[in-house]
């Protein structure tokens, strides 16, 4: 069985058909090709596979393509609509904020969701907002860095 | 992972959604997905029809009105923690969503799902106990309320049949003197509750008049601790009378206790009346009047 799905990716809307068990992630990453989204631990736990969806951060491998028929859908590669680079991902290169940059995608877009719902958040609730994003290189202190570091070219 | 292949449905209304159940028995419902996408792609279950109900708008909102205020069971976690209506009449609910997972998680999983799913670990099952909560069940028959305390009958198992649906959850309104609270123990890993104690204070003329606390994390369905309630009745709720009263809390727990690695049964019940005592002050000092 397939279902026909209209999902608008990175301002692209995008109709396809697609196995109801088709995971919002794989159908970024396999059907589309675009693979900025990552894959980490596939169990709902690591954030590497944030995006946004209708603009708040949802995790993608646990989300099914059909739940997304509809959306609007945005991944690291249509944060910056200009082909520049967003304020976040100036910080994060900024401010040390990525070593192998295998988490970055997400714990960016898990940055953006927190901006979103608190434009001026203390270091504690920056720590607090990445709760579901895992780094294995940086000891967060400079991502926490970046977002703060964001947070102040934005009000400045 | 994959989950097992299954057919897909999505409903527009209660009305098809309950069709789609009784023509499809066995078929699993899917509101945010943040419990089923788990279990299909671990190959916990294998339904062969999945039914998305997920964008039916009749189970979507919060108001408040007659002394109730009534939730939408797909009201995500991330508008339970924001809702103004929430936060004033059922704070200990407010504070026991803020504090599921993360944001994406909170941004996707439903009031209804999570109690639907009735994960011993969960957060808001004990909340709701603790504040009185009704729960609305409708299927082709008819629809019927079931109150949480009833509702939760042990792990991962409730008193929803496989044709119902949980529609909407109804809560008494904010009343004089009444405050709530919830304090939680999270798993560092997971977020999710180790312990999790829920506590709905009433005092009148400086007196505790009614008190009602209800733990999980720790025990299969949400556990009352009816000797915590009834050592603070009558009482002066001070730091001193919640410290003992809160005391209590192990007795009321049984011997049929969770544990895992991280906090063994005896850990817990040593030091869940740490949460009780945190839950009761907060709520207490919310009793205005
Ligand atoms: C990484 C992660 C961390 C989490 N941490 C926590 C935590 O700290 N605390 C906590 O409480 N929870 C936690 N959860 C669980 C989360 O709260 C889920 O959202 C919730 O348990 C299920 O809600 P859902 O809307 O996603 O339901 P779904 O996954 O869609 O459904 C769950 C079950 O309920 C049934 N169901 C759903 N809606 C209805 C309905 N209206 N009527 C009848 N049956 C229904 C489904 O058929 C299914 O069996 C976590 C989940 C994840 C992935
Ligand atoms: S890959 Fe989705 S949370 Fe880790
Ligand atoms: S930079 Fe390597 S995982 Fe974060």
């Amino acid at each position: 069985m397939t279902i026909p799905v209209s999902i608008a990716i990175n301002g692209r809307r995008y109709d396809r058909e697609v196995e109801p068990r088709l995971l919002l992630v794989h159908f970024i990453r396999d059907t589309l090709g675009l693979t900025g989204t990552k894959v980490g631990c596939d169990t709902s736990q690591c954030g590497a596979c944030t995006v946004l969806l209708d603009g708040a951060a949802v995790k993608s491998c646990t989300c099914l393509a059909v739940q997304a028929d509809g959306a609007e859908i945005t991944t690291i590669e249509g944060l910056a609509d200009d082909g520049g680079l967003h304020p976040l991902q100036e910080s994060f290169w900024n401010k040390h904020g990525l070593q192998c940059g295998f988490c970055t995608p997400g714990m960016i877009l898990a940055a953006h969701e927190i901006l979103r719902t608190n434009p001026d958040p203390s270091d504690e609730e920056i720590r607090h907002g990445l709760e579901g994003n895992f780094c294995r290189c940086t000891g967060y202190q400079n991502i926490v860095r970046a977002v703060r570091d964001a947070v102040q070219e934005e009000t400045s | 992972m994959f989950a097992p292949e299954f057919s897909y449905h999505r409903a527009s209304s209660i009305a098809e959604a309950g069709r789609l159940l009784a023509e499809h028995p066995g078929a699993k419902v899917l509101a945010g997905g943040h419990s089923l996408i788990p279990i299909l792609k671990l190959r916990l279950a294998a339904p062969a029809v999945v039914i998305d109900i997920g964008r039916i708008p009749e189970m979507k909102g919060i108001a408040a009105g007659n002394g109730t205020v009534t939730i939408g069971a797909l009201t995500t976690h991330a508008e339970l923690a924001s809702s103004e209506i929430v936060r004033a009449n059922a704070r200990a609910l407010a504070e026991a969503a803020a504090q599921i997972g993360d944001p994406a998680v909170r941004n996707r999983g439903t009031i209804g799902g999570n109690v639907a799913h009735a994960d011993p670990a969960s957060d808001l099952p004990q909340a709701l106990v603790a504040l009185g909560a009704t729960f609305r069940l409708t299927s082709p028959e008819g629809a019927r309320s079931v109150a949480a305390e009833d509702f939760f009958e042990g792990l991962m198992t409730t008193s929803l049949r496989e044709d119902e649906l949980l529609t909407s959850i109804e809560l008494p309104a904010a009343g004089p003197g009444r405050g709530s609270a919830y304090a939680k123990l999270a798993h560092p890993a997971s977020r999710y509750a180790v312990i999790g104690a829920a506590a709905s204070v009433t005092v009148a003329g400086g007196k505790c008049t009614a008190a009602s606390v209800v733990l999980g994390g720790l025990t299969s369905r949400p556990t009352r601790a009816p000797s915590v309630e009834a050592s603070l009745v009558g009482q002066t709720p001070s730091e001193a009378v919640i410290a003992a009263a809160a005391k209590n809390a192990a007795g009321d727990l049984g011997d049929d206790l969770m544990g895992d690695i991280y906090a063994s049964e005896e850990y817990r019940k040593a030091v869940a009346h740490v949460w009780v005592r945190r839950a009761l002050a907060a709520a207490a000092a919310r009793c205005a009047g």
